[in-house]
């Protein structure tokens, strides 16, 4: 194997060997501390208790199945917040008067326990996935639109200027120009948003006792099952990952470079 | 009266041909006038060359002839037809780093053709053709970002040659690069005014630049920028950067700084009153 292969293989998986290293020694440690009786197992199992209880989550609590609606769930509020929320940062973009009149309430919404209003939301959608998916996307949704306003308003007036003197039309500055420009940071918004979008999703499942993975592990949790709640709680952050890579992947897609 | 009349610029055998053209801009301390009376006229196939302090109005000017400024007195023409915006005749390229980002090197350059709605293979072939006189070849599937700033400038000028313009207007395109890379560029941009007879309007800071590349440098007075002088750079072409050790390339330079040091110092001192105040 060639010096230059030997080093792309390095660039490439060394990072991520030494993330899965550091998440294998990280355990070790909890797993030593509990047994030296420095963390109490009665509030942190024991992280081989935890990988034993994968087999009986999976089989006897239908992970797939909640696995499933919980995705579907955060997947319908993430595609909600991703449209409406760019549409209205693009709309507020193009009417400057609106924008000042709305962008500080859309601020404080960003910064609100909007999970507090699940009761509002469950009178008016029932104790439905709706209610659920509504709660995630209003959690998810000011930051999308303030970073589609960011990315819009801060995009390098040269940059305008080359189209304007191309004599480029409204429509083309804008999906030619100004839309790309703002890509980085709109895809900033909907990280954010999306963080938020999922933590209220499973949040709302645990509060309402319904659906997927955060009734899951309400359930666990009352029954005291500690091993089986941590490894019902690695199943969301597979949900997290999973979406976190889609936006990377579409990110590339739309903007291979910049 | 413009100040054309007094220094002999205006010709009716000019392809652009600013007349007369005032801009006041409102500002906290009253109306500023920026570009005042100025005319101007280029032939085809002439490199002029507008050179003034900070503040004199030059980018003003780059802003007017571009179509980019809508309220203003006097007139821009192209070959005869009236500046009123953007003018499909008029290539701009700008001082502040334009590429976009999100686009390879050849898709930067056939921006413009995308745009005519010419077909890919069609604008493709055609933004090669731009990147290799801009001597960019191998570079085309690169981004900008793998770019130095000199070659992301060429990657610019490449894009506004695409458009094939009558008119190449300049706005001190090698302002953010280092001397070296600046003369070098300045080898380029000759070149390639020499290979298409390209009509040019530079505006620029920079006496070297100036006398390296024009055929005339228009002088421009501190605020309000009016013309002070018009000088034929009579320097043998071809030309390369070479020029710049020659005894009259010297000459040329001394005699621009003569008229420039006066209308510098003035921008300078009133820089400073106002910072005072």
């Amino acid at each position: 194997m060639s010096a230059a292969v030997q080093h792309r293989l390095i660039e490439r998986w060394l990072p991520a060997l030494l993330g899965f290293g550091t998440l294998i020694v990280f355990l070790v440690a909890v797993e030593v501390l509990i047994r030296v009786g420095l963390i109490n197992r009665y509030i942190v199992p024991l992280p081989t208790q935890i990988a034993a209880a994968f087999g009986r989550v999976v089989v006897d609590e239908d992970i797939v199945g909640r696995f499933r609606l919980t995705f579907i769930e955060s997947f319908a509020a993430g595609a909600m917040i991703t449209i409406i929320g760019v549409l209205v940062g693009m709309l507020l973009y193009r009417f400057p008067l609106w924008r000042r009149a709305t962008e500080t309430w859309v601020a404080a919404l960003a910064s609100a326990p909007t999970v507090l209003m699940y009761p509002l939301f469950l009178v008016i959608f029932g104790r439905s996935a709706w209610t659920i998916i509504m709660m995630g996307f209003v959690a998810g949704f000011p930051p999308v639109v303030l970073k589609t306003i960011e990315g819009l308003v801060t995009t390098r007036s040269v940059l305008v200027n080359v189209g304007r003197s191309l004599n480029l039309s409204s429509v083309q500055l804008f999906t030619k120009i100004l839309f790309p420009a703002a890509l980085p940071t709109i895809f900033t918004g909907v990280r954010l948003g999306l963080i938020f979008t999922l933590i209220n999703v499973v949040g709302v499942e645990f509060l309402i006792n319904f659906g997927g993975l955060g009734q899951l592990i309400n359930d666990l949790a009352e029954r005291y099952d500690l091993p089986g709640t941590y490894a019902a709680i690695f199943f969301v952050i597979l949900v997290s990952i999973l979406f976190f890579i889609a936006i990377e992947k579409a990110e590339r897609w739309l903007r291979p470079a910049g | 009266m413009s100040q054309v009349a007094s220094v002999g610029a205006q010709g009716s055998d000019g392809i652009l041909v600013v007349d007369d053209i005032v801009k006041r801009f409102e500002t906290a301390e009253g109306p500023l006038t920026a570009v005042d009376h100025v005319s101007l006229s280029v032939k085809p196939g002439e490199f002029l060359a507008v050179i003034g302090p900070s503040g004199c109005g030059k980018s003003t000017l780059f802003n007017i002839v571009g179509g980019l400024v809508d309220s203003y007195e006097g007139t821009v023409t192209v070959a005869g037809d009236r500046v009123r915006g953007p003018h499909p005749a008029i290539g701009m390229v700008f001082q502040e780093e334009s590429t976009f980002p999100w686009r390879s090197v050849i898709d930067n350059v056939a921006f413009p053709l995308e745009i005519t709605g010419m077909r890919k293979t069609e604008r493709l072939e055609r933004a090669s053709h731009f990147i290799s006189l801009v001597g960019l070849d191998g570079f085309e599937r690169r981004y900008p970002a793998e770019l130095s700033g000199g070659m992301r400038q060429r990657v610019s000028i490449a894009r506004t040659l695409a458009s094939e313009p009558k008119i190449l207007l300049m706005d001190e395109p090698f302002a953010a690069l280092d001397e070296q890379t600046r003369l070098l560029l300045g080898d380029k941009v000759l070149q390639i005014q020499q290979e298409l007879q390209q009509t040019t309007l530079l505006i620029t800071h920079n006496i070297t630049e100036a006398v390296q590349l024009a055929d005339r440098i228009l002088v421009m007075t501190y605020r309000p920028g009016r013309v002070k002088r018009i000088v034929d750079i009579d320097l043998p072409r071809p030309r390369s950067s070479e020029i710049v050790s020659s005894e009259a390339f010297g000459h040329y330079v001394a005699q621009i700084w003569g008229d420039l040091r006066e209308e510098a110092s003035r921008g300078m001192r009133d820089e400073e009153t106002r910072r005072k105040a």
